[in-house]
C-alpha cells in the first residue's frame, strides 16, 4: 500500500516509530471513552487488559501463540503486497493448508515425529500455495482481479472444509465437525519444555514450536524480499509493472511467485492451530486471523520486523481481550472487537490521518536543524 | 498509572468479584456457577440465550449468581473455562458440542470441579453430559407437517450443515414418511459458514424457493436465520415450525408450532442439583419422555390443528416414549435411511 501511497515521506523514525505509536494512543483514547460511556474505568479496563496480556509467562505464552497466527497471515499478505497484489485469501489458503497438515498428522502417523513435522511443513506451503495458485494464474495471465478471485476462494475453502469434515473426515459418533485427534507423535511439539528449562512455566499457554518457524519465515521473507533477485522482480513489478517490462522482468512470474508464497506463508497458521493446538482439523479453526493479518501487514509497512511488532499488538489484543471481557463482565466480547477494531481503523485505515502535520512537523525540525548547523 | 496502583485495582475488581457472587446468602454452602457460551454469541435469540434466561432463573429463585464468559475462538473456550476452574467457579456448564473437548481437558486438570456440557458427549467423573432427542420433536414435527400439508410438499431450511443440524432434518423427513411415505420433503441448508445462523436474508431466499415449487409448510432449525424463513412464510401465507423455543407467537395464524428443546430448563437442573448436593456426572440424554423435548401447543396455533390431528400427534408421541417407534437418530452413524 505505501508503495503506492507516498503521501508524504517521513524521516524513518517517525515513519517505523512516532506515526504508529500516535496512532496507537489515539485507538485507546477512543476505545477509553467507549469504556467510559458504558460505565467502566477506562485505567482499570486498560490494567486489565495489559495485565491479561503480559501479566504472567502463561498469559505471555497465549499473547504469543495468538501473534503467531498473525505473524504467518501479516507476512503473507505483505508479501502479496509487494507485488503491488491484495491478497484476501489468507483465510481460504491457511484453511485449505490445514487439510494439507492434518492430512500428514492422520494418515502418515507411523513416521516418527520429525519427519511429520517437516512433512507437514511442506505440507501446509504446498497446499495454501496451491489455493492462491489458481488466483494467481488467473491475474497473471487472465487479468481477473486478484481481490475478487481470492475472497471467492476463501468461500470455496469453507465449503470444500465443511463437506471433507462433516463426511469423509469427521470423527464418527460424535456431534462437532472435526476429525479424529492426531497421534501423540504427530502435533506440534509445546514450547513448554525448553520454557520450563529455563525456569518458565508456560502453564496451559498452547504456544509451540510453530512460533519458531513464524519467525525464520519473517527472516526468510526479509532476506527474500529484500536481498534476491526474484524478490527485486517482485518489488520492481509492484512498484511499476511496465518499468518492470522494460528492465526484462516477466510480471507474470513475479505475481505467480509473490503469490504462491503468499498462500505458503499463510498455511503456517494452520501449523499453529491443526498440529498445534487443536491437534485435530476442526471446522473454521482459522477464526479470521487471515484478516487480522492484513491489519498487521498495514501497521507493520509490510516489513517483517513491522509485521512481528504489529502481531505482538494484536496478540496481546486477542488476549488481553478475553481476559477484559471475563474480568470486568459489562465489557462484552463484542466491546473488545470494538477496541480492536479502533486500532485496526487508526493504525491501518487512517495511517495517512497524521502523516501531513508529522511531514510538516519534520521539515521544520529540519528547517531547524539546518539553520543552527 | 504505577504498578502498585494498577494491581490495588485490580485487586478491587477482584474483591468486588468475590463480594458479588458471596451476596448468595447461603455463605456456606452457596455454589459459584459459571456458563461459556459456545461462538454463537449469548444474545442468540435461541440456544444460548436459553441457557441464559434458564441460569437467570435459578438467580431469580436462589439469589446466587453466575459468572458468564462469549468465547470469540476457540482457543478462548477452554481459556475461559480454566479460568473459571482456577477461581473456584463449580459448576461450570460449557454451551454447546464444540467445546466437549476442551471440557475434556479441563476437567481432568481440575477434578474437583463439576462441569456439564449441553450438546456434548464427554465422559469422566466430574462431567453431566446432557444432549437432546431433537429428532424426537422433530419426528413429531415431521408428522404434523404431513397431516397438515394441502400439497404434500413440506420443506426444512437448516443453518450451517452440520450432523447436529441433520439430525433434526432427518427426524423430521421419518415423521413425515411415517405418516405418508410418499410426501415430498425439500431439504435445504443455508450454508457452511457460521455466518448460516444469521443470515435472516438468505433463510427467507430459501423459503421463497421452497414455497414456489410448491411446499406449503417449512420446519427452520436455523438460528437467527430461521426468522427470516418464518417471515416469509407468513408473508406468502404458508406455514412455518419454529425451533428451540415457542417461536408460536411470531406471526399467529402462521405458526403451526414449535420444537421446543428446554436447554434452559437443563441449565437449571443441573446448577440446582449442585446446590441441592444431589449433581451426578454422566450422560444424560432428554428427549420426549423427560419432556425436554416437546411441540408447543398454545392458544396462538390452537386453530390450526384439528382435534383429529392432535390426537393422532399424542398418539405416536405415547409410542415414542413406549419405545414402540423408533426414530432413527441420525448422529449415530451420520446416516439418515430416507
Amino acid at each position: 500500500m505505501s508503495a503506492h501511497a507516498p503521501a508524504a515521506r517521513l524521516p524513518r523514525w517517525m515513519e517505523y516509530g512516532l506515526l504508529p505509536v500516535l496512532n496507537l494512543v489515539l485507538a485507546l483514547l477512543v476505545s477509553g471513552l467507549v469504556v467510559v460511556v458504558i460505565g467502566q474505568d477506562p485505567f482499570e479496563a486498560l490494567g486489565v487488559l495489559l495485565k491479561g496480556a503480559f501479566g504472567s509467562i502463561e498469559n505471555i505464552g497465549y499473547t504469543l501463540y495468538y501473534a503467531t497466527d498473525i505473524i504467518f497471515t501479516g507476512l503473507a499478505v505483505a508479501v502479496a503486497f509487494q507485488a503491488g497484489l491484495f491478497n484476501i485469501g489468507g483465510e481460504g489458503q491457511a484453511y485449505i493448508a490445514g487439510l494439507g497438515v492434518g492430512l500428514v498428522c492422520l494418515y502418515l502417523d507411523f513416521l516418527p515425529m520429525p519427519v511429520i513435522i517437516a512433512l507437514a511443513v511442506i505440507a501446509s506451503m504446498v497446499f495454501g500455495a496451491a489455493w492462491a495458485a489458481i488466483p494467481a494464474w488467473l491475474q497473471a495471465h487472465r487479468g481477473s482481479h486478484i481481490v475478487i478471485t481470492t475472497i471467492m476462494f476463501n468461500f470455496i475453502a469453507y465449503s470444500v472444509m465443511v463437506y471433507l469434515l462433516v463426511h469423509p473426515l469427521i470423527e464418527p459418533g460424535q456431534m462437532a465437525p472435526q476429525s479424529r485427534a492426531f497421534a501423540a507423535n504427530a502435533i506440534m511439539p509445546s514450547i513448554k519444555g525448553v520454557a520450563a528449562v529455563v525456569g518458565l512455566d508456560l502453564g496451559a499457554a498452547p504456544l509451540n514450536l510453530s512460533f519458531v518457524w513464524a519467525l525464520i519465515a519473517a527472516a526468510g521473507t526479509w532476506l527474500f524480499i529484500g536481498h534476491t533477485s526474484p524478490g527485486y522482480a517482485i518489488r520492481v513489478v509492484g512498484a511499476n509493472p511496465e518499468a518492470a517490462v522494460c528492465a526484462g522482468i516477466r510480471p507474470e512470474r513475479a505475481i505467480m511467485l509473490a503469490m504462491l508464497l503468499s498462500g505458503a506463508l499463510a498455511g503456517g497458521l494452520a501449523l499453529n492451530e491443526v498440529m498445534g493446538v487443536q491437534q485435530r482439523i476442526m471446522v473454521g479453526f482459522t477464526a479470521g486471523y487471515g484478516f487480522t493479518g492484513i491489519a498487521a501487514a498495514l501497521m507493520g509497512r509490510n516489513h517483517p520486523v513491522g509485521i512481528i511488532l504489529a502481531a505482538l499488538l494484536f496478540g496481546a489484543l486477542y488476549q488481553g481481550g478475553a481476559e477484559l471481557s471475563f474480568d470486568i463482565p459489562d465489557i462484552s466480547a463484542e466491546m473488545v472487537v470494538v477496541i480492536q477494531g479502533f486500532v485496526i481503523i487508526f493504525t491501518g485505515a487512517l495511517e495517512n490521518m497524521l502523516r501531513p502535520t508529522l511531514a510538516r512537523l519534520a521539515a521544520r525540525l529540519e528547517g531547524g536543524r539546518a539553520q543552527t548547523a | 498509572m504505577n504498578p502498585v496502583k494498577l494491581s490495588l485495582s485490580v485487586m478491587t475488581a477482584a474483591a468486588a468479584l468475590l463480594a458479588g457472587s458471596a451476596t448468595g446468602g447461603r455463605a456456606a454452602e452457596a455454589i459459584k456457577p459459571a456458563i461459556v457460551y459456545d461462538l454463537g454469541g449469548k444474545f442468540d435469540k435461541s440456544f444460548n440465550e436459553g441457557v441464559f434466561h434458564g441460569a437467570e432463573a435459578f438467580k431469580a429463585r436462589t439469589g446466587i449468581v453466575f459468572g458468564e464468559f462469549a468465547p470469540t475462538n476457540d482457543a478462548q473456550i477452554e481459556q475461559g473455562l480454566r479460568n473459571f476452574a482456577r477461581k473456584g467457579f463449580s459448576p461450570i456448564l460449557g454451551v454447546g458440542f464444540d467445546q466437549a473437548e476442551p471440557i475434556k481437558k479441563v476437567a481432568a486438570e481440575f477434578p474437583k470441579i463439576k462441569f456439564a456440557i449441553i450438546d456434548g458427549d464427554v465422559n469422566a467423573p466430574n462431567v453431566q453430559a446432557i444432549s437432546f432427542k431433537e429428532y424426537e420433536g422433530s419426528f413429531l414435527a415431521g408428522a404434523l407437517a404431513a397431516l397438515t400439508t394441502k400439497t404434500d410438499k413440506i420443506g426444512f431450511v437448516g443453518g450451517m450443515d452440520i450432523p447436529l443440524i441433520r439430525k433434526f432434518s432427518c427426524g423430521y423427513a421419518q415423521g413425515a414418511a411415517a405418516i405418508n411415505p410418499k410426501i415430498g420433503v425439500t431439504i435445504n441448508m443455508t450454508g457452511t459458514t457460521g455466518a448460516a445462523w444469521n443470515d435472516p436474508v438468505k433463510g427467507g431466499e430459501l423459503a421463497k424457493s421452497q414455497i414456489e415449487s410448491g411446499v406449503d409448510i417449512i420446519y427452520q432449525a436455523a438460528g437467527a436465520t430461521g426468522i427470516g424463513v418464518l417471515q416469509t412464510v407468513a408473508d406468502a401465507g404458508k406455514l412455518g415450525i419454529g425451533v428451540d423455543s415457542n417461536q408460536n407467537g411470531l406471526h399467529p395464524g402462521h405458526m403451526l408450532t414449535s420444537v421446543m428443546k428446554g436447554v434452559g430448563v437443563a441449565t437449571d437442573k443441573t446448577f440446582t442439583e449442585a446446590l441441592n448436593g444431589t449433581w451426578q456426572p454422566g450422560n444424560t440424554v432428554l428427549g420426549l419422555k423427560e419432556q425436554a423435548v416437546s411441540l408447543a401447543f398454545d392458544d396462538e396455533n390452537a386453530p390450526l390443528i384439528s382435534a383429529d390431528i392432535k390426537a393422532r400427534i399424542d398418539a405416536l408421541q405415547a409410542d415414542i416414549i413406549a419405545g414402540k417407534v423408533a426414530v432413527h437418530n441420525y448422529a449415530e452413524d451420520n446416516h439418515c435411511p430416507l
